[in-house]
């Protein structure tokens, strides 16, 4: 079957890529284009370790067809940091021990930034709502929701 | 989890067209969200030979004023549900079961048509291929056997949608559209209680939209819910009620039940209970209806009588709050 062709936006960056119809936007990250820093959970919808965003939407990309990218723009973990300058998310997650085996991380973290932009306040009720759908097996989340109040907080400042 | 089968996908850009294309190609399934279908088509439970993406019909993702009411595109996705102004104001319990779908992330996704059409969910039907082949399969998906109800012959899959309760007690309406063009017909029309065949839609017919009546005056809605995780997990049984009050007495009275049953369940009797307020009669009156229209199994991994009780418990507390408080 001939595989598509796709032109995407990701982090700033034009990408074009070729990718069978039964790709996942997962998959074709990680597989064609090489952006692993999205990690495969569950496969299923269920854990959001593959969290991007994809025309400012928060989506499971587990989820969601490498065709149903095209001439879409995409924010992925890689795009986070400023070169050698993490954004304050990561910075916090690091000083406050918001993650140990990391595999939920960088879901947490696409998750989390798209929370602060929408409200750059939330109480902590409404953060451990939002990042429900992101299961981590390690922190038992509370480090996880400090990270991201101490973060918002920093944020806040400018 | 396996990898994907392989299918095509086909892109229209208008209703008329999305229907034809699944009236020539058997077997092909909408896709909007993709939250229910691609788990599904990953696990081998469908292997559509075309899946007809949905999102570049601009049509099914409007929500516009109808009548003094709402109709609300198929496409339209939960969270637009949620938070659009004029459902959080005048259609509380369709907001709550909206915003209370699943975690954030799905909720940005996944469409009011997904949420109507949800396929019937079982502890022995959403499983991994490999498990569902080790166990010979079930009587919904290529094995013979119901191992809710070995002894017989029907499925007891559970409907597990939570928008279709709330539109029912709205006495919402839903826009079919096939080749022939669309027919309107009563949202509780379009189901019946068959784990397998829970919709009545035709193949090649599709959810275009849904009409929802203008609000009436004093008529309260609300919706609750019991699942294992608040904030992410299907119900085990949710309830929609809407009444009204007048002075002490309820003067109309709906319920509808979703998770107890292989479809939306739009409780029966209930006109038989008003003129009066809420009191533990009543209320009696109610449990006895409820008990004897719902048929909880052992299709989840909650019990049947946890769901029985929990069903009673929610309607009552949800029934009580609306009297009071609106």
């Amino acid at each position: 079957m001939a595989r598509n062709h796709i032109t995407t936006t990701i982090n700033g960056d034009e990408y074009e890529f070729l990718c069978d119809t039964e790709q996942t936007l997962l998959d074709c990250l990680r597989d064609e284009l090489f952006l692993t820093g999205t990690k495969e959970g569950c496969a299923s919808g269920d854990c959001g370790a593959c969290n991007v965003m994809l025309d400012g939407q928060l989506v499971c990309s587990c989820l969601v067809l490498g065709v149903e990218a095209d001439g879409k723009s995409m924010e992925t973990i890689e795009g986070m940091a400023h070169g050698e300058e993490l954004h304050p998310l990561q910075q916090k997650f690091l000083e406050l021990n918001g993650l140990q085996c990391g595999i939920c991380t960088p879901g947490i973290l696409i998750a989390a930034k798209a929370l602060l932009e929408r409200d750059p306040d939330p109480t902590e009720t409404e953060i451990r709502y939002w990042l429900a759908g992101n299961l981590c097996r390690c922190t038992g989340y509370d480090k996880v929701v400090r990270s991201v109040q101490a973060a918002a907080e920093e944020m806040r400042k400018g | 989890m396996e990898f994907m089968p392989e299918f095509r996908t086909a892109r229209p850009t208008t209703v008329a067209e999305a229907v034809a294309i699944r009236a020539a190609e058997p077997g092909s399934r909408f896709l909007a969200g993709g939250t229910d279908l691609i788990p599904n088509i990953r696990r081998g439970i469908v292997a559509p030979p075309t899946v007809i993406d949905l999102a570049g019909i601009a049509e099914m993702r409007a929500i516009e004023s109808l009548d003094g009411g709402l109709r609300i595109g198929a496409a339209v996705t939960l969270a637009e549900l949620a938070n659009h102004e004029r459902v959080r104001t005048a259609y509380v319990g369709l907001k709550q079961a909206a915003g209370g779908i699943a975690a954030s992330t799905h909720r940005q996704v996944g469409t009011v048509g997904g949420n109507l059409c949800l396929d019937t969910r079982c502890v022995f039907y959403n499983q991994s291929e490999w498990w569902r082949r080790a166990n010979d399969y079930c009587l919904k998906s290529k094995g013979d056997v119901c191992y809710v109800a070995p002894k017989g012959s029907h499925c007891f899959a559970a409907f597990s949608g939570d928008l279709a309760p709330a539109f029912m007690v709205l006495g919402a309406e839903v826009e079919i559209a096939s080749k022939s063009g669309v027919r309107i017909v009563p949202l509780t029309e379009i189901y019946q209680d068959d784990g397998i065949d829970y919709l009545l839609l035709k193949p090649d017919e599709m959810i275009a939209a849904v009409r929802v009546p203008a609000p009436s005056d004093g008529f309260r809605t609300g919706y609750a819910k019991s699942h294992v995780r608040s904030a992410i997990d299907f119900p085990l049984a949710g309830v929609a009620v809407g009444l009204r009050r007048e002075d002490e007495a309820i003067t109309d009275l709906r319920v509808a039940l979703t998770g107890t049953n292989s479809m939306p369940l739009a409780v029966e009797g209930t006109e038989g209970l008003t003129g009066g307020p809420p009191n533990e009669a009543m209320l009696q009156g109610l449990d006895a209806l409820i008990a004897k229209q719902i048929q909880p199994m052992n299709s989840t991994f909650s019990p049947p009588g946890y769901r029985r009780r929990v069903v009673a418990k929610l309607t009552r507390s949800l029934i009580l709050n609306l009297y009071r408080d609106g």
